[in-house]
Order: C-alpha cells, then structure tokens, then sequence
C-alpha cells in the first residue's frame, strides 16, 4: 500500500482554498493548509498553521516543523491571494506592494521552501499556482492584480525548469471568475462583461479548479511541467 | 575553535556525507576541500544542491531556520562557498551568540 500522500495549500480559511483542502481530504490525502487567521471550521484530517505567506521567517518555520516531525510534501498548492480593482490613476502604492506581496513574494516563498523539503529525500513533488485570466484578458481595472499574476506565470515557467533535475513540476491553473469573496466586491455588470469574453460562458466553479490540479497531480503527469491552464477558453 | 563552530563543523560533514550519498561527484570530508572555482568537486546544480542540505543539516542541529545564501553571503569578495572550512567559518560566524 503507498503511504498517505501530503499536501500543503496556501489561504485555507475560505473560498477556494478551503474547498481544496475539503476535496483532497476528502481523496485521501493528508492536508496542511496555512492562513493569518484559524479556519472558521475545523476539517478532519487537515492541519492549520497561522502563518503569514509574506513573511519569510514564518514561512521558514512553517517548512523547519514539517521537517521536524518527520512530514514530507508531495504537493503544494499556493492559492493564497488578493485582489485589487482601481484604476491605476487611483491606486496607492500601498495596495501595489500588499498585492505583490502575497500574490507574487508569498508564491515564490513558498515554491522555494517546498522544493527544498521535497527534493530532502530526492521522491520530487508538484507544485502548483494561481494564475488568473486578468493577465491574458487584460483587464482594464485590475492592472496590479493582473501584474502579480503575470509574475507568478513567469515563476511557474522558470522554476519548471531550475526544479526539474529535483524532479518536481511546476505549473498554474488560471480560474475565470468563481463565486468567492476574492471578487464580492466586483460589480455584477464588470463579471458579465468578463465572462462575455470567455470562449465558454459561464462563471467558473471550484470543481472547473481542481480538475485542472488533479490532472497537474497524476502519476502520470511527471511530464507536464511550466504550463499555465486557463479556464473556461481564455 | 569554538563550540559553535565546531558544531557547524559537525554539520557541514554530515550534510557532506548526504550529499556523497545521492552524486557522482562527491566532496571530500575535509575543511581543505574546494567546492568552487579551480580544482572544486561540484558544479553550480551540485552546489544548490549541496547548500540545501547543509542548510536542512544546521538547521537539524541548531534548532533554528537558516539562510546561508543572503545578500551578504553573495556579495562577499571571498565566496563562503569556495571551500568546506570557508562554509564552516561563514555558518559559525552567522550563528555565534552576539554580545
């Protein structure tokens, strides 16, 4: 029988990353997940750690426990992120480096401790990020979220490669718009004229999500590597 | 030498003898071996590959997260990598008590 495979994801306490970290305990896997604040409810089978993803020294001891106690990582999931919709004529330069500071410094965090613990005992892991159809659509309004976003794809290409001869992939799925808090402030005309633009066109559902990562996650899959999906056509 | 240092001396080898176990090139069990430059045993992949587990390794024995690959360390004239005791002397001065 193979051992328990495990799995860490990134902002578990709502939304998507929540519904993750259901989901694949529910497949079997042993989930850790991390957010500044608790989970509202707790999850048999999962594991929280308060851990901001923007700080390094958090990170690094997030990683130095796992090790401590034995805890290998087979996959990462960074799904932590935020949003901000301004016009650039009206965004602060505060919200430019929050937003850069969990969506991109968070991501590459992360990627860096986790390849380091999967590449221990030299078995790999797949890594998985977050992009966003903001960046190919160029959505006018979310310059700064679509920026981080397109930074992450970067990451995901160029760390599929430096993490290669560790045996791990890197890759992102790009969600269209699901119905999370990430967008509850989003006018309803702004997600219509989103989705109008979709090649299939509807909102997109947490299930839409993690296919994509279950196909990232085969066996299978050990040679898929620096791809970004894009959901729903974009 | 130091207690610290000897420690981190600790350290280095049995992140050597890891690292000896899982390449084709291995590092000599030496303070005096050269990782780096003229007549060095690792290649800059075999080198990621050997910080990391020397960062696992002290981090083993010193309770403590580490970083050995900070801006200092990278904008030193003398790389603290170029050597086993240049990494053992850069890993001891990092970690000594301060006053």
């Amino acid at each position: 029988m193979s051992p328990t495979r495990t799995m860490l994801i990134t902002g578990t306490r709502k939304g998507i990353g929540r519904h993750l970290a259901e989901y694949y305990v529910g497949r079997g896997y042993r989930v850790f997940g991390c957010s500044r604040g608790e989970p509202d409810e707790p999850l048999a089978g999962y594991e929280h750690f308060r851990t901001d993803v923007t700080d390094e020294a958090g990170v690094k001891e997030l990683f130095r426990q796992l090790r401590a106690r034995g805890d290998r990582l087979d996959v990462l999931i960074n799904n932590a992120g935020i949003a901000s919709m301004n016009h650039v004529l009206l965004t602060p330069m505060k919200t430019v480096e929050r937003v850069f500071a969990t969506n991109v410094f968070g991501t590459f965090l992360f990627c860096r401790e986790a390849a380091r613990l999967m590449s221990a005992d030299r078995r790999g892991g797949r890594i998985v990020n977050f992009a966003t159809v903001a960046t190919p659509l160029r959505l006018e309004g979310e310059a700064i979220y679509a920026a981080s976003k397109a930074a992450v794809e970067s990451l995901t290409r160029i760390m599929a490669r430096e993490f290669a001869p560790f045996g791990i992939t890197v890759n992102a799925v790009g969600p269209t718009p699901v119905a999370t808090d990430l967008i509850r402030s989003v006018p309803k005309e702004k997600i219509d004229a989103l989705i109008a633009r979709q090649a299939i066109r509807r909102m997109g559902e947490l299930r839409d999500i993690s296919n994509v990562i279950d196909f990232f996650l085969r066996e299978e899959s050990d040679f898929v590597t620096g791809q970004v999906v894009f959901l729903g056509g974009v | 030498m130091s207690e610290t240092a000897e420690k981190a001396r600790q350290s280095v080898l049995r992140a050597i003898d890891e690292y000896n176990g899982s390449e084709e090139r291995t590092i000599p069990r030496s303070t005096e071996a050269v990782l780096l430059g003229p007549g060095g045993v690792v290649d800059s992949l075999g080198l990621v590959r050997f910080i990391v587990i020397v960062e696992r390794c002290v981090e083993d024995d010193f309770e403590i997260a580490v970083s050995l690959t900070d801006e200092k360390a990278l904008s030193e004239r003398n790389s603290p990598f170029r050597s086993v005791g240049a990494l053992v002397d850069y890993i001891a001065a990092c970690l000594a008590p301060r006053p």
